[in-house]
């Protein structure tokens, strides 16, 4: 099974703000776009269960003309917490990376 | 009257990251209206904003605001500098005008200076927030009156108003404490007319400076010409294209809502916004709206200190250490904790000992969904966060030394279990703060959290 890697072009987490994190899948093209998409893999729930936030508090954003979709969320502890592993939020995404997709 | 084409030329993303000065040169030549240069985020962390401490360093810093002054004082036109020292708090800003006084000094410059603090009493802002004036953003921290005032530091984000009173004084170089990055670059051409959709959209993309170039080879500059109807975004650098899709996809970056910019004031609107190339290496924007707030916010962030850090690394390389590393280390914890009980007198609740096992999931911690998978060796970070530097170290000392020799079932004897690549294995990593505010204050009064000074150099 492929992986979401082999279909996008740039997956990236970061901080907006110490507060929340986005990701943006950018992909390379529209097949691959619309074949992640209509499989529904990237959903809320994926995205509530791997980073433990309320389903209610991910919001994701299709961006049709930029083949691009954003998902952002409350960070689940916040930047420079004792508990914080990663500051900028740059790692975040490492799952998704190799997810796999239908 | 139609409004002139107005040219903001940004330096860089970050003023500590740098820029080109050819490229500075030939933007400032092409004729630019001012110069804009952020300094600051809130992405590296509190430790800037609790500590007074700037990030970049002085000499780096010094180098390149000269060069920005340079371009500037000969064109005759203004530099303003927002977020300096990268936290923008008050000693942020008097670290940056030094800076400034001196290189005017060093190179014989004369010209107004201002600058904005934005650092905040925090009695003022306690008797805000028993006002009702402080708000939560979601999500936030906790923030009472109390935990106001117990803050090391709580700056407001400035919008465009403080730095517009500064340059209607006259100011042509202009220093700012904490700013909203987009305010730095919208201040003045709203002065001369320009509206603020286009502004404030062309403000969002000048901000990263040469981030929204299609490939980004290192920091450079931006330039974006505004006028009535749009803007144009070009790179000043001829190694770098911005094109339709590049400045297009600029606003997805650090943006929580890749449509919705909040600002104080109102909120940006590109969801309407056309972007449409006019060469290979330009790209015109259209479209953004802006909807006025009800009422007018600041942003407020502070930073309060959660105690004294020291920190040690060692390798494991020993695979009976690996196979059983979780019931290893929680015996270990359990005769650290005893041991700092008896000495220096600390309970487990009066600091934190953390393990990082990189190799595992040191980097997501309870996040990582891969935790079974152990490879032939990890990095292990012992962290201790205690209420002073002596306590931490101490408690470090006994943390790393005890490690080294806790004993395993399978090895009878003295062993040693930790490869240490330092001598002294433990480091005094200082003073830790966390962000204790993500809340906007409402003002009647833009200008009034910002004390403005200005000086004749």
């Amino acid at each position: 099974m492929p992986e979401l890697w082999e279909v996008t072009k740039l997956i990236r987490s970061k901080n907006a703000g110490p507060f929340e994190l986005t990701f943006d899948i950018m992909f390379k093209n529209a097949e691959g776009f619309r074949a992640v998409q209509q499989s529904g893999r990237l959903s809320a729930e994926l995205f509530s269960r791997f980073y433990r936030v309320p389903v209610e508090k991910v919001r994701i954003f299709v961006l049709e003309p930029l083949l691009t979709i954003k998902v952002t969320i409350p960070r689940p502890i916040f930047s420079g917490e004792l508990e914080d592993g990663d500051m900028y939020g740059g790692q975040f995404h490492g799952p998704l990376v190799s997810l796999p997709i239908d | 009257m139609p409004v002139k084409k107005l040219r903001a030329v940004a330096a860089g993303g970050n003023l500590s990251a740098g820029f080109r000065e050819e490229t500075l040169s030939r933007a400032a030549k092409q004729g630019a209206d001012f110069i804009g240069c952020d300094a600051g985020t809130t992405d590296s962390g509190p430790f800037y904003l609790g500590s007074g401490q700037a990030r970049g360093a002085r000499e780096v810093t010094k180098f390149h605001t000269g060069l920005i002054l340079r371009e500037a004082l000969q064109a005759g036109i203004p530099a303003i500098f927002g977020s300096v020292g990268h936290a923008g708090g008050r000693p942020h800003l008097l670290w940056m005008l030094d800076i400034v006084r001196e290189l005017a000094r060093e190179n014989h410059w004369h010209f107004k200076l201002a600058g904005i603090d934005s650092e905040q009493d925090q009695e003022k802002l306690a008797q805000a927030f028993l006002a009702g004036e402080i708000v939560a953003l979601d999500p936030a921290p906790p923030l009472d009156e109390n935990s106001i005032r117990a803050a090391e530091r709580i700056v407001a984000m400035m919008g465009v108003e403080p730095i517009q009173c500064a340059l209607r004084m006259g100011a042509q170089v202009v220093i700012a404490g904490r700013s909203s990055d987009v305010a730095l670059y919208a201040a003045l051409p709203l002065l001369r007319g320009i509206p603020r959709s286009v502004a404030y959209h062309a403000g969002k993309i000048l901000e990263c400076g040469s981030a929204c170039v299609s490939q980004r080879y290192y920091p450079d500059c931006m330039v974006a010409e505004m006028d009535e109807d749009g803007f144009t975004i070009e790179a000043p650098n001829p190694e770098m294209r911005c094109t339709e899709q590049s400045v297009a996809s600029h606003s997805l970056y650090e943006n929580g809502d890749p449509y919705q910019l909040v600002e104080s004031g109102g909120t940006l609107d590109t969801s309407g916004a056309g972007y449409q190339a006019v060469s290979d290496r330009a790209v015109r924007v259209t479209g953004a709206r802006w909807r006025p707030a009800d009422v007018y916010t600041v942003k407020l962030e502070g930073a309060a200190l959660a105690g004294y850090r020291a920190v040690s690394f060692a390798g494991i390389r020993d695979p009976l250490v690996l196979r059983q590393l979780d019931s290893f280390l929680d015996g270990l914890r359990r005769v650290i904790e005893r041991k700092v009980s008896d000495s220096p007198g600390l309970k487990p609740d009066q600091y934190t000992l953390q393990w990082r096992v990189y190799g595992r999931n040191g980097t997501l911690g309870p996040l990582e969904p891969e935790t079974q998978d152990i490879g032939h060796e990890v990095g292990l970070l012992i962290d201790v966060v205690a209420p002073t530097q002596e306590l931490a170290a101490a408690i470090l000392a006994i943390a790393f030394h005890t490690g080294l020799h806790h004993p395993i079932p399978e090895h009878v004897g003295l062993i040693s279990n930790f490869a240490f690549p330092f001598s002294p294995p433990g480091m005094n990593a200082g003073p830790v703060y966390r962000f204790c505010a993500n809340h906007v204050w409402k003002l009647k009064d833009p200008c009034a959290p910002f004390a403005l000074t200005m000086e004749d150099l």
